[in-house]
């Protein structure tokens, strides 16, 4: 009883900015009272109150009415620019609130993405989850490449993660996604399991792609991967776009490059076609500053890369931070839907590592610029930061989702590391869909492999 | 799967099962030291095998003095080239300030600076034929490509404006230009990056092709490429990089060149002849010193120049040996060893031949991720072992 006399004293304080909180029952109902602006109550007698726990303060009509006495006391609340308002339930945090986000600029366009995005505790808490685990699993992907158990190419994705999270919070599974070759990321938040995306990295039979297809192939429904020839993506986007805008269902296409591909010829042809023929598709640039080792000043004559699509509208959005990439996501995917066309959006965002396990990532940009985008920028820490400003949750949770993002990483390491490889039965298959059985020359004439479909 | 397979043959090579306990090892450091050691062990044994044919000039007896890596063998080349005549000049993806994304272009652009030495942005189709059109107006580009996969955004300017330009302008314009770049497969790459395209270019007439093996083939055919009026696809190979080879006083000349079109008998043989190029060169010779244990006598020839071909080399070869096979890491279908057949059955060495000829190629499969796929899609030393049996019925 006293706990959650307590409890609701403090909760109370914290809506109404007081600072010494109910010590007594009788005092607490006052507070209600007051608080809810109840005008005919009695005062309930002493023994009423030790019998039952005290009323909820009502909802329904009255919620405005409680809502305004919350608003007038905002000065009171933690956090620059907040407003908070009441859930129904008894949480000890804030369910929901609002927050301001940069402003976007734009190219061609009349509006903007709005400046202040609303998150819900849950959501946040999502959010928070999901670029946890992709950073985990990036982190886990770099440990098992420099103990030579991944091989071949690898191109982390840590830093970017808001890029991935905010662009899947903005639209549907029912849409469509296609990157290049930094795909780990897009991968989990297309669908695919942490496990069978390391099991691909180290070549196992529980890989997404069986193992035949690697780091920069891998696929899910409506993600068309994972794409190794840099820009050959984006016109593949436009065309799933076209598909989308040929069967009438709504869908838009999510079609992702890089700084360095941003100057692709082929990228050029795809946003004049998109724009003729008003495809939903939304091109996503993703600009981390550098293509490989070479800086956006020294490869691009214009670094204004959400103008570089000329007549096709475009929007820069702050790529570290979650809100803002699923606020301007959701403002572009409404923008296509509506059958405007085309539109670009330019994520300035940062990678930690270098552009692949084989680039240390140091000899074209300094150690102080990645620490200092590591300290002010880091997307993750920025939403965590948000959130317990606002107590929409506790250190403690956040300590919990981390460990067990880190027993999921670690588990599907554990599966990745002990998989069986693919069997050699499996060599020449899917060659051909829907096909006959057919046989494949092996390394000599003597070899002959079969290959089904 | 359903494999003819001679009974001879140990099953067990074939079909190992994964050991489950141990993950995979892949060590390219580790790969590199047993390939140099293998190759050291030819040299020791082969120097003094090595034929005149396509040596001209050689003296027999020279002391080979220094080692030298492919990769860096390459450098010197375009090093003496760039020094030799101004009119040369390196365009690339991250050939300048990133040293060569496999640090074969490493010191040239401290050296020469950014008038001769120039980093593009990643665009192909563009560079290429920003780099063909100044080969056309009196420069002498080297165009490189990260890798041959990434021509293929570019091959339209290779091929119709490189190569057929001489041709089309009867004369009047010629096109003195080096594409060059790591080609075939490396290790764990996947797909679209594993690519031989030794085949699709020498399919052109007005284009040269080289693929060099040795870090002396590097060397003096890449100084050759740079020194040629026309257009040369030069085929090199990430894993043969770092592969250090000894190197011949003469091949240390800043002079040193090797001619395009001239192949070279590596090993003397007289029961078969291996007809190959690239890294596969390295295998042929492992094979061959394999078999030599039991009595067979192989014949390698390193193709180096895969257009034009040197038939004449493997005719005469073959005229000895009476067996042919060809040993290539590209897919089999209308490949270079297809060529090789096609063109001695047209000629006098038909008649020579024993039993049909042999290719020994990749598997006919875009190339697989997994470690234990890749390696069962190229072509191993137990697989040219395997097909040399076979083609002499032993």
């Amino acid at each position: 009883m006293k706990n959650m006399l307590t409890t609701i004293s403090n909760a109370l304080c914290r809506i109404t900015g007081r600072n010494v909180g109910a010590q007594t029952v009788s005092e607490l109902l006052i507070d209600l009272s007051e608080y809810v602006n109840v005008t005919s109550l009695a005062t309930p007698t002493l023994a009423q109150t030790l019998r039952q726990p005290p009323k909820p303060p009502p909802v329904g009509p009255r919620a405005p009415a409680a809502a305004q006495l919350v608003s007038a006391q905002t000065d009171r609340l933690d956090g620059p620019g907040t407003s908070v308002v009441v859930s129904r339930s008894f949480a000890d945090f804030t369910s929901q609130a609002t927050f301001d986000i940069k402003k976007c600029d734009v190219h061609r366009l009349e509006e903007a993405p709005p400046l202040k995005a609303e998150l819900t505790r849950d959501q946040g808490l999502q959010y928070y989850r999901v670029m946890q685990t992709v950073r985990r699993m990036e982190l886990k992907a770099d440990q098992l490449y420099k103990q030579k158990i991944i091989r071949g190419f690898c191109h982390l994705y840590d830093g970017q993660e808001a890029c991935a999270v905010g662009i899947e919070a903005a639209i549907n599974p029912s849409d469509h996604l296609i990157t290049a070759y930094r795909a780990h990321g897009y991968t989990y938040t297309r669908g695919i399991a942490v496990k069978e995306i390391l099991a691909e990295l180290t070549g196992r039979k529980g890989g997404v792609a069986k193992g035949k297809g690697g780091s920069m192939h891998m696929y899910a429904p409506h993600f068309y991967g994972g794409n190794g020839i840099v820009g050959a993506q984006v016109p593949l986007g436009a065309g799933i776009a076209l598909a989308c805008q040929y069967q009438g269902n709504n869908q838009v296409c999510v079609s992702l490059y890089g700084d360095g591909a941003a100057n692709q010829g082929q990228l050029f042809e795809a946003f004049n076609m998109a724009a003729l023929w008003k495809l939903p598709c939304v091109f996503v640039c993703e600009n981390n500053k550098y293509g490989m080792g070479t800086s956006v000043e020294r490869a691009s004559a214009s670094t204004d890369y959400y103008k570089r699509g000329d007549y096709i509208p475009g929007i820069r959005v702050d790529g570290m931070d979650v809100l803002c990439v699923r606020e301007a996501t959701r403002f572009a995917a409404d923008h296509c839907r509506s059958g405007k066309g085309p539109i670009i959006m330019e994520l300035q965002t940062y990678r930690y590592h270098g552009h692949s396990m084989s680039d240390p990532g140091v000899s074209y940009r300094t150690r102080d610029e990645i620490q200092e985008v590591r300290s002010k920028s880091d997307p993750i820490t920025m939403l965590k930061e948000r959130m317990l400003s606002n107590n929409m949750a506790s250190v403690e949770e956040f300590k919990e989702i981390d460990v067990a993002i880190r027993k999921e990483v670690e588990e599907a390491a554990q599966f990745a590391t002990s998989d069986p490889e693919p069997p050699l039965e499996e060599l020449c298959n899917h060659l051909f869909s829907n096909d006959l059985p057919l046989e494949v020359r092996g390394t000599n004439p003597w070899v002959q492999l079969k290959s089904v479909s | 799967m359903t494999v003819s397979v001679d009974v001879r043959f140990r099953r067990s090579d074939w079909l190992k099962p994964p050991d489950l306990r141990r993950v995979p090892a892949f060590s390219p450091a580790e790969d590199r030291l047993n390939m140099a050691a293998s190759v050291r062990c030819f040299l020791r044994s082969g120097k003094n095998a090595v034929s005149s044919l396509g040596l001209r000039g050689i003296h027999k007896s020279s002391a080979a003095a220094a080692q030298m890596m492919v990769r860096d063998a390459l450098n010197q080349a375009m090093d003496e080239e760039l020094e030799r005549d101004e009119r040369v000049f390196l365009l690339g993806e991250e050939v300048a300030q990133y040293d060569g994304a496999y640090k074969v272009s490493r010191g040239l652009w401290k050296k020469y600076g950014d008038k001769r030495i120039m980093d593009t942005p990643i665009t192909e189709m563009g560079f290429t034929g920003i780099a063909v059109g100044a080969a056309m107006a009196g420069l002498r580009p080297i165009c490189e490509f990260m890798t041959f996969n990434f021509s293929m955004q570019a091959i339209d300017q290779v091929i119709n404006s490189a190569a057929k330009t001489y041709y089309m302008s009867a004369g009047r314009q010629s096109v003195p230009i080096v594409f060059r770049g790591p080609n075939g497969a490396s290790a764990g790459v996947g797909a679209q990056h594993s690519q031989c395209f030794a085949a699709w270019y020498a399919s052109c007439p007005g284009l040269k092709v080289v693929s060099p093996w040795s870090a002396e083939d590097a060397k003096g055919l890449l100084k050759s490429a740079i020194r040629d009026d026309n257009p040369v696809v030069f085929l090199e190979n990430e894993l043969m990089y770092g592969v250090p080879f000894e190197m011949s006083e003469e091949s240390q000349s800043k002079d040193f060149t090797i001619p395009i079109g001239k192949a070279k008998v590596e090993r003397q043989g007289t029961h078969v002849t291996l007809a190959t190029h690239s890294r596969y060169v390295s295998f042929c010779l492992d094979a061959a010193a394999v078999l030599a244990k039991e009595g067979i006598e192989c014949e390698v020839i390193n193709l180096r120049t895969i257009r034009p071909l040197d038939v004449e080399c493997i005719e005469t070869s073959v005229m000895k040996t009476n067996h042919l096979v060809t040993v290539e890491g590209g897919w089999p279908q209308f490949g270079v060893g297809a060529e090789i057949c096609a063109r001695i059955m047209e000629g006098p060495a038909f008649n020579y031949l024993d039993a049909p000829a042999t290719r020994v190629t990749g598997v006919d499969i875009p190339m697989p991720y997994a470690k234990i796929l890749e390696d069962n899609s190229l072509p191993q030393i137990k697989d040219i072992i395997f097909s040399i049996k076979k083609t002499l019925n032993v």
